[in-house]
Parts: C-alpha cells; sequence; structure tokens
C-alpha cells in the first residue's frame, strides 16, 4: 500500500478532479492519494468523484487558502 | 426488468454526459432496457462548470456543484472527464464548419468530442455511443442535416445513437442488431423543452441543469468580443490555458492597441490575478486602497504611466491629486510612481473590451 501526493494548487475545477482521476488511476487498491488544492470547489467535486467511481474520501482538511483531501482507491478496473 | 450484472453478452454503451438534462434523458432511456453505460466528459478549458465561481468571493461561499458528476450520481454510473483542452485549440482557431452566433464552433466542437469518445469507446471495449442531441434543437450542431456530419466526421459512423430522436433518424447498428430497442426509443424534435420535462417527470427527476444558451463560454457574447480582441491584438488566433481563463476574470480595458489592463472587480479577483504576476506586468495602488491590475501587452513607460492613471481610478483615492502605484515587472523588479487619476470623462467607453 502506497501513499503519494498530488499537487493540484492554482488549478481550477474541474482540472483538480481530472488530475485525482489520472493519478488514481495508476494506483492500486488501498492506496492512498493526498491531494492539495486551493480551489474550493473540490471540496464538492472530489467526492462526488469518488462516489461514483468506488474511491473513499479519508478526510478533507480546510484551511483558509489551501484544501487537503485524502482518498483511498477502491477497485479499479 | 432484471439485470444480471455478470452477463458478459450485456452491451456496453459510453455516452456524452454534459450535465444537462438531455444527456440524462438518454442514458436513463438505455438503463431502462438493461444497457450498461458509463459516461464521459471534456474539459475543453470554456467549459461553464467550475472556474469562475471558484474566483469570485461572493461566489465562493456557495460553491456550485459539477454537473456532470451530480447528472453521473443521479444515474448510479461511472464517469470519465478527460482533458482535451490542447486538442481543442484547432477547433476554436480553426473550425472547418464556421462558428454560431458568437465564437461557438458548434458544429466542428461535436465533431471532435464524438471522435475523441469514438476512441475513448474502442480502447475500453465497449460497444457504441450515445448523445442526448435532438434533431432541430440548435441552430448549428443538432440540426436534421448536420447530424449525419457529426456521425461521419467522427468516424463513429452508424456506432452513435441518439436515443432521444433515433425514430426520427435512420437506424443504428445498435438497433439492427437488437441490443436496443427502437421501438422503445424517442421521436423528440425541435426547440421545445416539453417532451424533455415529461418525461424528466416519468424517470422522477426533479432537479435537473437546463443550460440555456449552450454548454460553454464560446457562446457568451462577451466572453467572446474579449477573445477576438485578444486575437486582434496579438496579429494571430493563438491561447493558451491561462489566456483563456484570465478572460473570464476582472474588467478589460484596452486603451491603445498594444495593451490592455485587466483589473480585479474584487478581492477574490485580486488573490486570483495576484498568482499571475509572473506572467504579467502588474499594478497596484499604495497609497490608497484599491484593486490589482495586470498587463497584458507590449506597453513602454509612458503607457505604463498612462495605464497607472487610469488605474487610480479604480481605486479609493480616484479624487486625490495623486496616488502612488506600484509597478511590478515579471522579474520582480519594481517602482513607485505617483500620478494624477484620470477623470471619469477621460476614461472612454470604447475601452471596455
Ligand atoms: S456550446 Fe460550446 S461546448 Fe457546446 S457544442 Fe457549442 S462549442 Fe461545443
Amino acid at each position: 500500500m502506497s501513499e503519494q501526493i498530488l499537487d493540484a494548487r492554482n488549478l481550477l475545477c474541474p482540472l483538480p478532479v481530472i488530475r485525482t482521476q489520472n493519478q488514481v488511476e495508476t494506483m492500486s487498491k488501498g492506496d492512498t492519494l493526498c491531494v492539495y488544492c486551493t480551489d474550493h470547489g473540490v471540496i464538492n467535486d472530489i467526492p462526488a468523484w469518488c462516489r461514483i467511481n468506488g474511491h473513499e474520501i479519508l478526510s478533507i482538511d480546510e484551511q483558509e487558502y489551501e484544501i487537503v483531501i485524502r482518498v483511498r482507491v477502491g477497485e479499479c478496473r | 426488468m432484471t439485470i444480471n450484472l455478470n452477463d458478459k453478452t450485456r452491451r456496453k454503451a459510453v455516452a456524452l454526459v454534459s450535465g444537462g438534462l438531455d444527456s440524462m434523458l438518454a442514458v436513463k432511456v438505455l438503463q431502462e432496457q438493461g444497457i450498461y453505460v458509463e459516461g464521459i466528459n471534456f474539459f475543453t478549458g470554456f467549459c461553464i462548470e467550475g472556474h469562475t465561481h471558484a474566483i469570485r468571493k461572493k461566489d465562493r461561499d456557495k460553491p456550485k456543484r459539477n454537473n456532470a458528476l451530480w447528472v453521473a450520481e443521479q444515474l448510479g454510473i461511472k464517469l470519465h472527464i478527460l482533458d482535451v483542452s490542447e486538442d481543442y485549440k484547432d477547433v476554436v482557431i480553426n473550425p472547418k464548419h464556421g462558428y454560431g452566433a458568437n465564437l461557438n464552433p458548434c458544429l466542428d466542437c461535436k465533431g471532435f468530442m464524438v471522435k475523441k469518445a469514438t476512441a475513448w469507446m474502442r480502447k475500453n471495449d465497449f460497444d457504441f455511443l450515445v448523445t442526448g442531441e435532438v434533431v432541430g434543437q440548435r441552430p448549428m450542431s443538432q440540426r436534421k442535416d448536420t447530424l449525419p456530419v457529426i456521425s461521419r466526421e467522427s468516424g463513429a459512423g452508424d456506432l452513435l445513437l441518439r436515443p432521444l430522436c433515433a425514430k426520427l433518424l435512420p437506424e443504428t447498428l445498435p438497433e439492427r442488431e437488437g441490443w436496443v430497442d427502437r421501438e422503445q426509443l424517442l421521436d423528440f424534435s425541435g426547440r421545445g423543452r416539453k417532451p424533455q420535462i415529461l418525461l424528466a417527470e416519468k424517470y422522477g427527476f426533479k432537479e435537473y441543469a437546463q443550460p440555456a444558451g449552450g454548454c460553454c463560454f464560446l457562446t457568451d457574447a462577451n466572453y467572446s468580443s474579449k477573445l477576438a480582441d485578444l486575437w486582434q491584438a496579438r496579429g494571430e488566433k493563438t491561447y493558451d490555458i491561462d489566456d483563456i481563463v484570465i478572460l473570464k476574470v476582472g474588467r478589460h480595458l484596452r486603451p491603445k492597441p498594444h495593451f490592455k489592463l485587466i483589473i480585479a472587480r474584487e478581492e477574490g479577483e485580486t488573490n486570483f490575478l495576484r498568482g499571475y504576476r509572473k506572467n504579467y506586468i502588474s499594478m497596484n495602488t499604495v497609497s490608497h486602497s484599491g484593486p490589482i491590475s495586470l498587463i497584458d501587452g507590449k506597453p513602454d513607460d509612458e503607457d505604463l504611466e498612462f495605464a497607472a492613471r487610469l488605474l487610480a481610478r479604480f481605486c479609493s483615492g480616484r479624487n486625490a491629486d495623486f496616488v502612488t502605484v506600484k509597478v511590478l515587472q515579471r522579474n520582480g523588479e519594481s517602482t513607485n510612481i505617483n500620478v494624477k487619476p484620470l477623470t471619469a470623462d477621460e476614461i472612454l467607453q470604447e475601452w471596455y473590451v
């Protein structure tokens, strides 16, 4: 089980979701991806993307200028 | 209908999901026939979803949902969002079929998206493609004579099924092969929305997005005029992602052909434009509170002084004798200059892009 980091700061939605999606595709079930973002839209969009694609949100840490979302990778196709 | 999820003969369709009602209904019609559907959505750089709501502070408190993701969740389908912004430039810059009312190259755009979806379908072993297009719905891309152009030029051919108007179109392969029952497909046409609304009621969809003009900023007259101005000033039709994002932010004023000011309208835009100070000369007032401005183009010293006077008009010292403006070069070097703010009459309406 690996933990990876994705820097999606200064990207506007839906780009952080796309980068998350593309990185998750290279990972295995049970791995963790930690996504750093600045667009607050990710608080809706990354969890929605996870729900429909079978991944799990472990935590959302929202600061004034930065949001950190940890995703546990689920079953990949 | 009982659906066996392990059935290897179960057909798989990939649907173009925009986030609007039509593609939502098209997917549902197929799901009712037991077809397995996944969605695909394209990021072109001009999408209405996202972007501006992330910039303006007043909008940040109520972040909008991404409609395509929301629709996928309502339908219980997977959604793949593809970043096609690089390849899409050619569609915007050189549309073979021209533009619509603004800089929207709808017919080329639809062909491009269906082509990308066809490639995705083949790579991922899906059987056919679905769109929510309706004959006669849109003046350019959804006419009886242009729907076949999209099927043909995209290379999708008769693998492209439009469930909402299929009965008005020639049979496609999924219908001929009996993967879907043509009788249960629909015959919607024209610009009216009534049949869609009734069908949404039948399926119990209470909430859905109804984009008015189209699905992207290129259908917006103000946005298109800013893009046209950018091309005119550069002397060539080019852009990168930063350019098209910045066109959505701030007031754009072009006092001279070779430079323009992008002036933040509020705190959220000021914070956003600050992130671009390495790419542009920027200015802000230091003696009085006021917005930041980026300067796009090739201004000389005299132009910068004029830009500073213009910016000073938008700060709290607009009626002061002098305002101190900090000019920051891309390399981080800065100078302060004292300028007299332009008067309201000196700012010409035609400078507003
Ligand atoms: S409105 Fe925009 S995204 Fe929609 S078809 Fe036209 S150009 Fe493409």
